[in-house]
């Protein structure tokens, strides 16, 4: 069995000398929720641009499910959705007209194409919208036009760039079902993100990317296990003026009723309590800081950036 | 079946849309050129028209009304595809076709269509209005035909090419205001070449609109300053070299790929 993605020395240079990728190599397996993290400009949309060929690469070899996109560009093109980061549509045609016409672009029958954009749009939430022209939809509703579009040709391989940016809460959300939905009908999914919320609710498998190198390749639980300290909350019962020393839980004053804590992701918390309320303190409630991929992704870019780039 | 094959949909697809656009913005597309050439024949036809006289023999608005439809058609082909295909490219929308997986002949052909529908719906509006003005009459229907739909073709390309290369707004008039314009007034439209004086009429030899308006009138009126099959020669060799040079800029992905 193929691999939806296979990615080898992948490497991109801009005519201006810029290297936005290099050397990449990245795997995604058939079935898979793939999240590609990185900062901007990392070359997480270089590396979808490729795959869509929309931009031609410098070096490398990329296949899609077992399709060379050199040797067979069509075939891998068939199997491919795509979802860019910026919208590409056209303002002034209807919501139903840019689906159908995206699926007679891949060779699917008009008659099919309609009732295809009517199932995605109804599961999209669009289909009340489906004779407005496009101008007139919300920034999150024309993202998921684009992901009704996307899949109107019932691609094996779903590329995400950035889906949900700009997107509300509650939009967010049930697009966030819908795809994972999609996934577990057997749609592989890429997906790039600056949500690393997202990702970490959707992923399995992550790839994190920096100056166009993949930083690590694994699976989000593997990820979060390296994660050696976490910054906590605690939301206090009544609010205090002190700030006791515990000895391996060095405590911050956030305000009256909150302290900040780094711990041991080994420590017991526990004991952090019990020597809290011996000083009075009594927890209400505990939460992260941030989220936990946050901090690992930022503590894996901080360690890198530490390194001169010869030395990577 | 070639009317199953997924190139073929993707062909009619760009072609219906194409369509849709030109008649959606009806008053941009089909409007203008009704008026101008309304206009035209109006003030070249009836009011000067009457004052010249004959033209080779034929009254000035006969002689004219094949270059005036000429004109509308090299017009409307030209500006259909360069702004309906840059807008397309300014808007990003043409990803939406760089990511299927079209033959770049196919997409070609599809804007090609696009245009060549636009200009022969406006051809069609023109002659009717002329038919206000003159008796029309064809000469050739085979030749008309032909010749419309060549100049059609040629054109379109020509406006493709152009959006391919613009990168601004700007840059999709610079071709229609300071290359068409002057070759189609300087192509015979109005006037007879024989008119002109020796060094003149040797420099719009080389003015392919010249062979253009000259076969249409022949094809009309069956009288021109040049033979139709120099004219049909040339028009082939156009299309050709110009498919081949927008087809050989699609696959390189000038202005399109990064």
């Amino acid at each position: 069995m193929h691999d939806a993605i296979a990615i080898t020395g992948l490497s991109k240079v801009w005519p201006d000398g810029t290297r936005a990728l290099n050397e990449v190599r990245l795997n995604v397996e058939e079935g898979e929720f793939f999240a590609l993290l990185g900062a901007n400009g990392a070359g997480k949309s270089t590396t979808i641009g490729i795959l869509c060929c929309l931009i031609e690469k410098s070096a490398g070899k990329v296949t899609i499910y077992g399709h060379d996109l050199d040797q067979a560009p069509n075939r891998a093109r068939q199997l491919i959705g795509i979802v860019p980061q910026e919208l590409n549509f056209s303002q002034f045609e209807t919501c139903m007209d840019i689906i159908v016409n995206q699926g007679g672009y891949y060779g699917v029958h008009r008659s099919l194409a309609i009732d295809r954009a009517e199932k995605y749009m109804r599961l999209l939430e669009l289909w009340d919208k489906r004779n407005l022209m496009s101008m007139y939809l919300s920034g999150g509703m024309k993202r998921r036009l684009m992901i009704a579009r996307a899949l109107v040709h019932e691609p094996r391989l779903l590329l995400l760039d950035e889906p949900t940016a700009g997107v509300d809460v509650e939009l967010r959300h049930s697009t966030w079902k819908f795809l994972v939905d999609l996934n577990r009908q057997g749609t592989s999914i890429l997906l790039t993100t600056h949500y690393l919320e997202e990702a970490e609710r959707l992923c399995r498998k992550i790839a994190i990317i920096d100056k166009g190198r993949i930083v690590i390749s694994t699976s989000m639980k593997a990820l979060l296990a390296r994660l050696e300290k976490e910054v906590l909350i605690l939301d206090l019962l009544q609010a205090t003026d002190s700030l006791p020393a515990i000895p391996g839980y060095p405590l911050k004053r956030v305000d009256e009723g909150t302290l900040e804590v780094q711990v041991d992701r080994r420590s017991n918390l526990f004991a952090l309590f019990a020597a809290l309320d011996g000083h009075g303190i009594q927890v209400r409630s505990v939460r992260n800081k941030s989220n936990r991929l946050e901090e690992m992704f930022l503590s894996l870019i901080a360690r890198r950036n530490s390194v001169p780039d010869d030395h990577q | 079946m070639i009317i199953n094959s997924r190139p073929f949909i993707a062909y009619c697809t760009i072609v219906r849309k194409e369509t849709k656009r030109v008649l959606r913005i009806w008053p941009q597309t089909l409007l203008p050129s009704a008026i101008s050439m309304f206009l035209y024949f109006v003030i070249f036809g009836s009011l000067i028209g009457t004052r010249i006289g004959a033209m080779n023999g034929y009254d000035y608005i006969d002689y004219i009304m094949p270059g005036l439809l000429i004109m509308a058609v090299i017009n409307n082909a030209f500006a259909n595809v360069v702004s309906s295909f840059f807008s397309a490219k300014f808007q990003r929308q043409i990803e939406e076709l760089l990511v299927a997986p079209i033959p770049n002949a196919i997409i070609l052909l599809g804007f090609i269509s696009g245009g060549v529908l636009r200009a022969l719906l406006v051809a069609g509006i023109v002659a009717i209005i002329a038919g206000g003005f003159t008796q029309l009459q064809v000469h050739s229907w085979l030749l008309l035909i032909t010749v419309l739909v060549l100049t059609a073709v040629i054109f379109s390309t020509g406006g493709l090419i152009n959006g391919i290369f613009s990168r601004k707004f700007d840059d999709i008039s610079i071709i229609p205001t300071f290359v068409l314009t002057p070759l189609t007034y300087l192509g015979g439209v109005f006037y007879s070449v024989d008119l002109l004086p020796d060094f003149w009429r040797n420099v719009s030899v080389f003015n392919p609109i010249l062979y253009m308006v000259n076969a249409f009138r022949y094809a009309m009126l069956g009288a021109s300053d040049i033979q139709p099959w120099r004219a049909l020669i040339l028009l082939f060799f156009l299309v050709c070299a110009l498919f081949y040079f927008a087809l050989h800029l699609l696959d390189r992905g000038v202005g399109l790929r990064k």
